[in-house]
């Protein structure tokens, strides 16, 4: 049978993750169709219709769907689960939201996370923040499945296929959307860039992380990241933490800049292609996974870099 | 209003765990316990709450082996007024948590349940989800603020491209994230008091259910460990070693 891949996106755009889902989604079966829940969002689902190896788009319209609120979304979600044999999301806020709804709807244990799938019923998960992973066979006659978008390589475009209108599901509005706050930023994505500038507890201040942090980030065309400890104090917002209990990136290149390197925080970056640190405690535990390290004070080393970068191109 | 606190003994978060030496299992026997730290942000809240007069009671539900009864007390000591072991040495996965919360809010009626976003030991994120699917009530995770005003709460949520406002009507569910407060620490005089407030002890059988695991775990392994690189003495060395030798920059 076939697998039901949930699109993640804001109505305008089609994200990345969505591509690294049906990635996933094949390994399990070659009939993939990906549903597109919300509001205004036909664009979203002509480019999913243009992802290669999906075979259909379901797209579902309707005003409580605009803003991806878990009761509905998984009420629709349900309602269409009985064509098929596995439903899977990418693990974003939306995925970790409402497929766990979905799957006690279902009566079936979750599988989070997901890093590799073996066959169709053996999936391997990062436990205890990334220091174990467990391989694990999933008992229930349906997947239910989050996968870690990084773990996963994209799926390219190919040639159109149809997409298909579905009803919503009436129910009964028990939450209503208030407000969102978008961060908005002209810098990559976090979750999808190349390269990621990252910034701890050691810049000291917001201010710090703009003006010195941001320009190097800027130099390389990179994404800005954050630890947790630079989120608790003010530094950034919430949507730059990189850890267990933030994003998941995987980028080429990682350069964290007064960062410890708690186990927490690598949960989040230790997949990087390469990584750079920049301390001036030449103990940190950042240094154990650095591929390249600089003991220094990085309100030296940070602009010098900067500038070398700079000069260079 | 009763507010209704799930919290789960888990393995330290500062420790790194391990595999037992002959890969039998995870090497948990010398490892310190604690509650899971989104845990005790839930269960800070529904003590404010209660300190602000907007809760008349916080109960704390653990489903777990007798050791969790120390979690409990931890709870009681930070300001929760009764506790509840649902006793099982079985895993306890999402799902099956969920369906005892789901029977322990049946008896209690709590108008408001807090957990946390995830325990850090599975690292599942599921179980406050899947309560909310099982009770058919709404939904608010990752909640960095929350406030009660009647027969709703109004939770900011951490999300991916930055904060989501919404309202639930109550009863709900609230999930917490790092960012919704800094639990205190329960003082001496507090433990104290904690041991004597009550604390019940009951069977998944005594609510109909049985603990059962859908996922078998077949292997575990720890990850490949990255070899620790070198050290660059200069800026200029490394910016040459980052273009020739690892050839991320142009
Ligand atoms: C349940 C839980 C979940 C968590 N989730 C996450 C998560 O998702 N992501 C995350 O990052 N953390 C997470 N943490 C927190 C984690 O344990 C660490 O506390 C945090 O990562 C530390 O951040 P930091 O490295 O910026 O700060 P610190 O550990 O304080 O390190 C600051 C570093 O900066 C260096 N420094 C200071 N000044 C300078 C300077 N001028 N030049 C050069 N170096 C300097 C210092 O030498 C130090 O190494 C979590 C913790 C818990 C308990
Ligand atoms: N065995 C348990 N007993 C009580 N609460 C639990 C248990 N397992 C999970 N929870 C609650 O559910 C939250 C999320 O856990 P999880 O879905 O496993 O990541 C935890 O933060 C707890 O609040």
């Amino acid at each position: 049978m076939s697998v039901l891949v949930l699109a993640e996106h804001g109505n305008a755009q089609l994200d990345e993750a969505t591509a690294r889902a049906v990635s996933a989604a094949l390994c399990l079966d070659n009939d993939v169709h990906v549903l597109v829940a919300g509001k205004g969002c036909h664009d979203v689902a002509l480019a999913a219709a243009h992802l290669d190896g999906v075979s259909k788009v379901l797209l579902a319209e309707g005003e409580s769907l605009a803003n991806q609120l878990a009761e509905p979304l998984a009420d629709l979600i349900v309602a269409r689960s009985g064509n098929y044999d596995a439903i899977v999301a990418a693990s974003t806020s939306t995925g970790k939201n409402v497929m766990p709804r979905v799957a006690a709807l279902l009566d079936v244990m979750q599988i989070s996370d997901v890093i590799a799938i073996d066959s169709p019923d053996l999936f391997r998960r990062p436990i205890y923040a990334g220091n174990i992973v467990q391989t694990v066979r999933s008992k229930d006659p349906k997947r239910v499945l989050t996968i870690r978008a990084s773990a996963f390589r994209p799926v390219g475009k190919g040639e159109a296929k149809p997409i298909e209108t579905v009803d919503i599901v009436p129910g009964s509005c028990l939450s209503t959307f208030v407000a969102n706050a978008v961060a908005v930023s002209e810098r990559p994505d976090l979750t999808s860039a190349r390269i990621v500038v990252s910034g701890g507890r050691g810049m000291g201040s917001a201010d710090n992380f703009e003006t010195v942090l941001a320009p190097l980030a800027d130099t390389l065309g990179a994404a800005l990241g954050a630890s947790r400890a630079a989120v608790d104090a003010g530094y950034v917002s919430n949507d730059l933490q990189v850890g267990q209990t933030g994003k998941i990136v995987a980028p080429d290149l990682y350069i964290a800049c007064g960062i410890s390197g708690a186990i927490q925080h690598l949960a989040g970056m230790k997949d990087s292609k390469v990584i750079v640190a920049i301390n001036r405690d030449a103990e940190a535990p950042i240094f154990q996974v650095a591929d390249y390290g600089l003991v220094a004070d990085l309100f030296e080393a940070v602009p010098e870099l900067k500038g070398t970068l700079a000069s260079a191109t | 209003m009763k507010i209704l606190v799930a919290v789960k003994r888990v393995a330290d978060p500062n420790v790194k765990v391990r595999l037992r030496a002959d890969g039998s299992g995870l090497d948990l026997a010398a490892v310190k316990m604690t509650m899971n730290p989104f845990d005790e942000i839930a269960v800070e809240e529904a003590v404010r709450l209660k300190e602000a007069g907007i809760a008349s009671e916080v109960v704390v539900v653990s489903v777990g082996p007798d050791k969790a009864t120390e979690t409990l007390r931890t709870a009681l000591a930070m300001g929760a007024d009764r506790g509840l072991l649902v006793r099982t040495e079985a895993t306890t996965e999402p799902l099956a948590v969920a369906k005892v919360l789901s029977a322990v809010a049946g008896e209690e009626q709590p108008a408001l349940i807090l957990l946390g976003k995830q325990a850090i030991d599975d690292d599942c994120n599921q179980t406050g989800q899947m309560l909310a699917a099982k009770l058919g009530w709404p939904q608010a995770t990752f909640a960095s603020q929350l406030a009660v005003d009647g027969d709703r709460v109004t939770v900011i949520r951490e999300v991916d491209g930055g904060s989501q406002t919404i309202a639930l009507t109550l009863p709900a569910i609230v999930t917490a994230d790092l960012r919704l407060n800094e639990p205190r620490y329960a003082s001496l005089p507090n433990i104290m008091k904690a041991k004597k407030k009550p604390l019940e002890e009951r069977q998944a059988s005594d609510y109909g259910l049985v603990i059962e695991e859908r996922l078998e775990v077949v292997r575990l392994e720890e990850p490949p460990t990255r070899a620790a690189g070198i050290k660059v003495k200069s800026v200029a060395e490394l910016v040459e070693r980052l273009k020739t030798e690892a050839g991320v920059l142009a």
